[in-house]
């Protein structure tokens, strides 16, 4: 038993921490939690004085909102494309840096450069290159110019130039910039933490699978990932949290339009769409959205944590 | 299959290219090993017996020399085309699959003319799990088995695919003192059943005795001697063999040759027909001691031990390289614990004699 001497004491040394955990993580959960639930909450009337009825009227506006489900689908089509080709290519590229002897140490820091590299500079730099100019208005009369290194680079190699991300531009081009840019983004974390793994295993491992001759094939698939297993749960299930909060990326190759010039808002993810109800002062709404996207991502979460009790070998 | 080594020699080149410190691990070493036999590779940590063992599985190439098993030259052979079973110090168990699954791992590789079916290689799964007696834990995880039983696991995961050879890495080293008894014992039940050629590499001199058709006693990378275990611990090459097998440790004299006969301090205490006069170190067997109140060699007592079937004498002497010499006698024979002196004679074939630089053994005619 702590005497009652010493628990005051505790709490002094613990009362900085606590006091900023409240007010900065503890409090803004409530208070998003209340205002979610506020009708019309906003923060300017508040302070004016008015008065607002509980109800569910936020969580409908939110629904029937013209961009929800846009914003909605991006987000999740995001994460589908992102998660899985970026956990597959860090480990593949996290085997391939753990068997090479030489330079391993000058690549794996290669490798760990975009992570900390500012995300919109990274942005805008992509955008550059899948640039097209001169098409940017797309008028008739106009020569077409492609200066993006990528459409130089189809066009060097004989094929026509894409419109990624100009005025006029698909859906689906767009999206494929998207995924390009966040795969990018996500593997130096997960390749350090699958680098990291990979090391961590026993070498034994690998010497009784030679002695039994074991083809390279089945050392990856019945001994290398099974024994990553924590590590690639750990990667997937951040990944899917990290892509459902998806804005900054957006953000960084389309600017604040979030699309193409000529169809703002179409690339608009869940974050987004709740900074966008921030800044016509529609708390309330925006704190249904976020309510909404939290049970998404709890959702998500469960079924991960689920699925990896059977295919995690701790 | 007999497995042939040819001045066999590894040499771990030197991490930094200043420092001239490159490793000898194994120095031309040359040993036939003959079919069906178990073989004990044995010496202090740092011998070369594990390089050894690991230059036979392929798992290390050596810088030269050559291997053999039966007439093949399996050199240049990678660990996959070897066809031998290893058994590792920590028994490297994949740890996410089943005992069952862990043992038809090496089945579930094979290819072409030797593929089996699902039948077949879980018939030959359970075979080898009777063999070590653990075909009741097969749908457990290695992290649910206790050590003696993981160890069984990898004997088993080592025999199911029919080794040519097989291997074991300090087998025993995890397993407390009695599971060691049992499970030395089962390993020498089980290389008998199957009659593979086994090589194990042990740093327990009693351990590779008790169980070995043959020992080889290794020290820095140099064979010391091979042979059967009872000729080695009878006639020990050098004074490291003599000094390293045995439990207790054989006493260790100085002393000196002087007109054919054995001077330990002045008293001489044994005849030694055709040594020349030099200076010598003198080994006995504890069980080399005869109580003798005339006996030649006069040492100071210190305490009698009594073990039951057998009485321990402890004492010291001037000319003792131990600070104790110990001796075992029998029971019978009593001796006063108040006494200030005990005195022995000496059994000659208990005795061995080396030269003193070389530490080489001088073999006397025993008549």
């Amino acid at each position: 038993m702590v005497e009652s001497k010493q628990q005051w004491k505790a709490w002094v040394y613990l009362a900085p921490a606590i006091v900023l955990l409240l007010v900065f993580t503890v409090w803004p959960i409530i208070n998003t939690v209340r205002m979610a639930f506020l009708e019309n909450y906003s923060g300017l009337k508040a302070a004016g004085g008015m008065v607002f009825e509980f109800g569910f009227g936020n969580f409908e506006k939110v629904v029937n909102y013209r961009r929800f489900v846009s914003c909605l689908k991006n987000t999740v089509l995001l994460c589908l494309w992102t998660v899985p080709i970026s956990t597959f290519l860090a480990l593949l590229i996290a085997v391939a840096l753990n068997a090479i002897k030489p330079l391993q140490k000058v690549l794996q820091t290669i490798f760990f450069l975009p992570y900390v590299t500012n995300s919109i500079a990274i942005g805008m730099v992509f955008a550059a290159m899948f640039n097209i100019v001169g098409s940017f208005y797309g008028t008739e009369n106009e020569i077409i110019v492609t200066a993006g290194i990528i459409n130089n680079v189809i066009e060097f190699f004989g094929g026509k130039p894409v419109n990624w991300i100009n005025y006029g531009s698909s859906y689906a081009a767009n999206m494929f910039v998207m995924v390009v840019y966040i795969v990018w983004n996500a593997l130096p974390f997960k390749i350090l933490v699958l680098l990291g793994g990979l090391q961590s295993i026993n070498k034994q491992y690998y010497d009784a699978a030679k002695v039994d001759s074991t083809p390279k094939r089945r050392i990856f698939t019945h001994i290398t990932v099974p024994l990553l297993s924590p590590m690639l749960a750990y990667v997937i299930i951040t990944g899917f949290i990290g892509g459902f909060k998806e804005y900054t990326s957006v953000v960084g190759i389309f600017g604040e339009n979030m699309g193409p010039p000529n169809d703002a808002g179409r690339l608009n993810t869940m974050v987004g769409f709740i900074y966008d109800a921030l800044s016509t002062n529609q708390q309330g709404r925006a704190s249904a959205a976020a309510l909404i996207l939290f049970g998404i991502i709890l959702v998500v979460t469960m079924i991960n944590l689920q699925v990896s009790k059977k295919r995690v070998h701790y | 299959m007999k497995i042939v080594l040819e001045n066999l020699t590894k040499i771990f080149p030197s991490r930094n290219k200043k420092a001239d410190d490159e490793v000898i691990a194994v120095n031309n070493f040359n040993f036939e090993i003959p079919d069906g036999k178990l073989i004990g590779l044995l010496g202090p940590s740092g011998c070369g017996k594990s390089t050894t063992l690991y230059m036979i599985s392929g798992l290390q190439k050596p810088t030269s020399g050559r291997i053999y098993f039966g007439d093949d030259d399996v050199t240049e052979v990678s660990t996959e085309n070897r066809g031998i079973g290893l058994v590792f110090q920590n028994y490297a168990l994949y740890p996410h699959l089943t005992v069952k699954q862990n043992i038809l791992f090496p089945l579930q590789n094979l290819k072409g003319e030797d593929k089996m079916t699902k039948e077949q290689m879980l018939e030959r799964a359970y075979e080898a799990a009777r063999l070590v007696q653990i075909d009741t834990l097969m749908e457990r995880k290695p992290s649910e088995l206790s050590g003696g039983q993981q160890q069984r696991v990898a004997i088993a995961r080592a025999l199911v695919k029919m080794p040519r050879v097989l291997l074991l890495d300090e087998p025993l080293s995890n397993l407390d003192a009695r599971l060691r008894l049992q499970t030395r014992e089962e390993i020498r039940r089980i290389q008998k059943e199957t009659g593979i050629t086994t090589v194990f590499v042990t740093h327990d001199q009693e351990e590779a005795m008790s169980i070995s058709d043959m020992i080889v006693v290794m020290k820095t990378g140099i064979v010391q001697q091979i042979g059967k275990p009872q000729e080695v611990y009878d006639s020990p090459a050098n004074l490291f063999v003599a000094k390293f097998l045995g439990t207790p440790p054989i006493n260790v004299f100085e002393g000196s040759v002087k007109g054919e006969k054995l001077f330990i301090g002045d008293s001489a205490v044994m005849d030694v027909p055709g040594v020349a006069d030099q200076e010598v170190m003198v080994g006995i067997r504890p069980e080399g001691f005869i109580l003798d109140e005339n006996g030649p060699l006069k040492c100071k007592l210190s305490n009698v031990e009594v073990m039951g079937r057998d009485v321990s004498v402890v004492s010291t002497h001037a000319n003792s390289c131990n600070p104790m010499v110990r001796s075992i006698i029998d029971a019978d024979n009593k001796v006063n614990p108040e006494s200030d002196e005990v005195r022995y004679s000496l059994k000659k074939h208990k005795t061995f004699i080396f030269n003193k630089e070389t530490e080489e053994r001088i073999y006397v005619e025993v008549k």
